[in-house]
């Protein structure tokens, strides 16, 4: 039922233009400016010159900087592989949960996004620390058992406090517990999509579970696997509050080296490239899986 | 079929939501606050303050409007960088800035502080003598002094052997394992490292940062954590038992837990002052001159410096303080310690990339 915007132009452009003007505005001439200062240099303390230098672009491809980019892909494929392997079961869960339960499910899994980031990592900092609830617990189980222990003449060392913060543990950890709600919508929504007969079918016919599992559902759900691979990915690896808060010294990743040419460094083209380096190889990822999804599409026409 | 004739439809939701973010964004550069009252020096009542956090006493600013009738409105920063960044494009309407030693410098070549009109703040008369002329400002002519703070090292007395009076147990021993906060600032771990070999923490020589850099790498295995100035709450929640930190945090938290201490190494530190200055294009500067001359009060100081706990280079402040902070050998460390500490100088913006290239080396590595 659906009218296709040719027919009606006018209208269509009318509507259009405060968005677009607001997109532009907004959106484009700022990283348009970033963009331009990559390309600039440092002139005296405070104005940069736009002069089509590629040094800073040379500069961040050193190998120093390529280490960082290289170790911020892989914390950020982790925590993907992470987030796909429990958030799976999680969509299948919702997907074949009651109608009921369907909608307190997705409630739980979107609740987070309502607490702003920066809280729910110090909460997660609140949890994971020397003297934080997990240690305090164990040390509390720990202790009664070297009550029990010694009630029976055994003595049991004191208890040795986890080091779950200021690790790049933590780092994948939080990343993992940011970015899950991201992967589990994508996956519900194709799960959702699936046609049940398909799967009776399948075990009907004499497929186990894992083999309907393995054959039918993740080939179907694959357009959703992919969107929620890409939508959990690209902002891992530009990531910067997680690692500064969690991360130990050795957990730095890109985005805290761009944070600091834009501050202590004060070498503002040189952060500009980096962010940039960073926003090519996301337009490849993403031109990646249209590609993908195209041929996909054209082999099953 | 028109498309106006259906009713709300997703196409049109789209397009209304679209034109109200529009507006929305518009209708916020209204900027539609009241029209302020104008005093006497034509100014209007009002006052930009561009602020360190919990860095001012608890009734100075209403002490202020009492004094003055101007309504003071004070924005918080976390670093001289933030400041810097804020202010590198234009001034966005701060009257009065509170930078470091380094910064003053910085911002004075950079032309983005204007001099003051030494005529308008009589105050200045109560500073302490070494405070009225520095190698960073000389004459005074740009900021005036609002506290001085050094680096040292904060430790929980219980967790320690001894007093750890050197920078070693930070920097290059693993007696502490895991248990030590270095500060992420680049400038001041470069510069206490090479202090600590021995050098001036001005003009240190490219080699003695390579030594530097290799001495960081060799002790990161037992470093827990680079922080970004709250190693006070690390050192508090047990996080951490030895911390790279200023005076003045220390200080604070160590009202909270009798467990802790602060200690100026024995090699010497950073000496670092916080001053007040005026910005370029500040549109109430005779506004910014009476808050200035304000802070520099005796008892206006005393009030201050009784909640942030930080030494202050006020005499007439100082003879109205308890002696539990002029006793205070964390506020006010013992002069042998304080002989050997000096303040960093702004070595030119090439400088700041090339210990800031050389932390992420570290960091990496």
């Amino acid at each position: 039922m659906d009218e296709s915007w040719s027919r009606a132009k006018g209208v269509f452009a009318a509507l259009f233009v405060a968005p677009v003007f607001w997109l532009v505005l907004f959106f484009i001439v700022p990283l348009a400016i970033i963009w331009a200062y990559s390309f600039g240099e440092n002139s005296g303390l405070t104005q940069i010159a736009i002069s089509g230098t590629f040094s800073n672009y040379v500069h961040a491809i050193q190998p120093l900087y390529l280490g960082i980019f290289l170790k911020s892909f892989w914390f950020a494929a982790l925590t993907t592989a992470l987030c796909l392997v429990v958030g799976f079961p999680m969509a299948l869960a919702i997907t074949f949960a009651s109608e009921k339960t369907k909608v307190w499910l997705l409630l739980l899994i979107m609740l987070p996004f309502w607490t702003n980031l920066l809280i729910r990592t110090y909460a997660l900092m609140a949890v994971l620390r020397t003297e934080g609830y997990i240690n305090i617990s164990l040390g509390f189980l720990w202790n009664g058992l070297g009550h029990l222990a010694a009630l029976g003449g055994a003595h049991l060392a004191p208890f040795q406090p986890l080091e779950l913060l200021h690790n790049n543990f933590a780092v994948v950890f939080g990343l993992v517990y940011v970015q899950m709600p991201f992967m589990v919508l994508p996956l519900y929504a194709a799960l959702d999509r699936l046609d049940r007969s398909l799967l009776e079918a399948s075990l009907d016919l004499g497929a186990g579970h894992v083999r309907t599992f393995a054959r039918i559902v993740v080939p179907l759900a694959m357009p959703g696997i992919l969107s929620g691979v890409i939508v959990t990915l690209i902002p891992s690896i530009g990531a910067y509050l997680t690692p500064d808060l969690l991360g130990g010294p050795d957990s730095q990743m890109i985005a805290n080296v761009i944070e600091r040419q834009f501050k202590i460094a004060n070498d503002w083209p040189f952060g500009a490239a980096l962010s940039f380096i960073l926003m090519y190889l996301t337009f490849i990822a993403i031109a990646a899986q249209a590609v993908v999804s195209r041929g996909r599409k054209a082999a099953r026409a | 079929m028109s498309i106006i004739r259906r009713g709300s439809s997703r196409r049109s939701l789209l397009a209304g939501l679209g034109a109200a973010a529009a507006g929305l964004s518009f209708a916020g550069l209204e900027g539609c606050a009241p029209k302020a009252k104008v005093g006497k020096n034509g100014e209007e009542l009002k006052l930009n303050f561009y602020n360190w956090d919990t860095y001012t006493g608890k009734t100075t600013l209403a002490d202020f409007k009492k004094a003055t009738g101007i309504d003071v409105n004070m924005s918080l920063f976390a670093t001289n960088d933030e400041l810097f960044a804020k202010l590198k494009t234009g001034n966005p309407g701060f009257d009065v800035i509170v930078p470091s030693n380094e910064f003053v410098t910085r911002m004075r070549l950079a032309d983005m502080i204007v001099p003051l009109d030494l005529a308008k703040i009589p105050n200045r008369a109560n500073l302490l003598p070494n405070f009225r002329d520095v190698p960073f400002d000389p004459g005074r002519r740009f900021s005036m002094p609002y506290t001085w703070l050094v680096l040292g090292i904060g430790y929980r007395k219980s967790k320690v052997q001894g007093v750890p009076d050197s920078w070693k147990w930070l920097m290059d021993s693993d007696r502490y394992k895991g248990r030590i906060g270095l500060f992420s600032e680049a400038d001041d771990l470069i510069e206490l490292g090479a202090k600590y070999m021995g050098h001036s923490v001005r003009n240190v020589p490219p080699e003695v940062i390579k030594q530097v850099a290799a001495m960081y790498i060799r002790q990161k295995p037992n470093v827990k954590v680079f922080h970004d100035d709250n190693g006070q709450d690390l050192l508090l929640s047990g996080d951490v038992d030895i911390v790279m930190e200023y005076n003045g945090d220390i200080a604070q938290v160590m009202t909270e837990d009798p467990d802790l201490d602060f200690v100026v190494p024995k090699e010497g530190s950073i000496i670092n002052s916080d001053c007040l200055c005026i910005p370029k294009g500040a549109p109430r500067p005779d506004n910014a001159h009476q808050f200035i001359n304000f802070m520099l009060d005796g008892r206006n100081g005393a009030e201050i410096y009784s909640t942030i706990k930080y030494p202050t280079p006020n005499a007439a402040a100082l003879a109205l303080m308890p002696a539990s902070y002029r006793d205070n050998p964390a506020i006010f460390p013992p002069a042998a310690a304080m002989a050997k500490c000096e303040y960093a100088e702004f070595e030119g913006a090439g400088r700041a990339q090339l210990f800031d290239e050389t932390v992420t080396r570290i960091r990496a590595a």
